[in-house]
């Protein structure tokens, strides 16, 4: 992958930097926007995954770029922490329901449910490019938190990272299989796509990194991913079925099948074997797993809007 | 030898599907032997999966009464 377009002064200093090998003199008030922020930190995480093809791999640990990092992602934290009401009170009870039942009680708008019935196949494509950011590393910012977790939850995450993976066969890793889909609509899984998306999805994209690279927001990283898993089942069954009346092809249809059954069995895992253990070894996690599972469910009603008010269909 | 309950292979979730850990195959009502490539499977128990023998959450959407036990 190449590094993005800029998008204001802060990213355009960045790709600068990256590309030239020079230091970095810069801090987030430089930011033209939120956007251009949230695509700058987008890029110092992205080097901490497949990096970019021009740029040099030893710039990940470089001080100069870590200390914008740390900058933006405490700009980050800050803005995720001021939206997220609290930990439910039953959560200090049977830990299983009430998550169970935070996560249900969560409403939001459906971009599944538009795509079931109704969405154009630009639509839907768009879609795929929207999300590609995110499925091309699918699972991956959890990886990052599997050494740091108590014995019993680095089990089950090991176990649900193993299925995530492929199970030992690498063409049936899930980030394969959605390049896979891109490329069988003639998209490119390069993760070009980056440069098309708004601030709502590199935002999503960034917090779910900063959960998975720092250990202080482990409970964060797990609770993302238990409510990411606990709210694909269903509408990936309604996106396939979608994908289906556009008669898109048959990889793209697979991803998504494949999603309705092993999420019905990750949310389970990841609920009943991660958070609950984890909690139970260290109940200091209590509330990040909740602010992570808020920002999930958030975040993803926050992208949904922009999706469903840029296609005109009202929410 | 303890087990803790959640260790165990076979894992009932109340409310939704039976977790199986390590096995290799499950022969539905049918008779039809399904073929099992996961670590860890989730059979259905409220019976209104679309992908039986596998759960696919349906039993989300059912009333909490109606939920498996």
């Amino acid at each position: 992958m190449h590094l993005p377009s800029p998008r204001g002064s802060l990213s355009a200093i960045l790709v600068d930097a990256l590309r030239t090998a020079r230091p970095v003199r810069t801090e987030p008030s430089l930011a033209s926007s939120p956007e251009d922020a949230a695509l700058a930190l987008w890029m110092l995480h992205e080097l901490s995954y497949a990096g970019f093809s021009d740029v040099d791999e030893a710039r990940e640990w470089q001080p100069d770029l870590l200390r914008l990092r740390h900058d933006l992602e405490s700009e980050l934290e800050d803005r995720l922490r001021a939206r997220f009401p609290g930990a439910p009170e039953s959560a200090s009870g049977d830990l299983v329901t009430a998550f169970f039942d935070y996560v249900e009680s969560h409403e939001g708008p459906s971009v599944a449910s538009h795509v079931h019935t109704d969405a154009t196949e630009e639509q839907a494509i768009e879609l795929l490019r929207w999300r590609s950011v995110y499925h091309l590393k699918e699972a991956d910012p959890s990886s990052f938190v599997l050494a740091r977790l108590p014995r019993a939850a680095r089990a089950a995450l090991a176990e649900l990272l193993y299925d995530e993976y492929g199970a030992g066969r690498p063409e049936r890793l899930h980030s394969q299989l959605f390049a896979e889909a891109l490329r069988s609509v003639g998209l490119d899984p390069d993760g070009r796509y980056v440069d098309e998306v708004p601030s709502e999805v590199l935002e999503m994209n960034n917090a779910v990194s900063m959960f998975g690279f720092q250990r202080r927001l482990r409970g964060a990283a797990m609770g993302h991913l238990a409510a990411f898993e606990c709210t694909s089942s269903v509408p990936a069954r309604r996106l396939a079925q979608g994908f289906q009346r556009l008669e898109l092809p048959q990889p793209v249809i697979d991803y998504y099948t494949e999603h309705v059954v092993a999420d019905a069995v990750h949310e389970q895992v990841a609920v009943r074997h991660i958070l609950l253990p984890l909690v139970e070894a260290d109940p200091d996690q209590l509330e990040p797993v909740f602010l992570g599972a808020f920002t999930c469910l958030d975040q993803e009603a926050r992208t949904s809007r922009v999706l469903l008010e840029r296609w005109d269909v009202a929410a | 030898m303890t087990v803790a309950a959640r260790d165990a292979d076979v894992v009932v979730c109340p409310g939704g599907p039976l977790l199986l850990r390590g096995v290799r195959s499950v022969t539905d009502a049918d008779g039809t032997v399904h073929v099992v490539d996961r670590p860890v499977v989730a059979l259905c128990r409220c019976e209104l999966s679309a992908t039986l023998p596998w759960c696919d959450a349906t039993h989300k959407r059912l009333p909490e009464e109606r939920r498996p036990r």
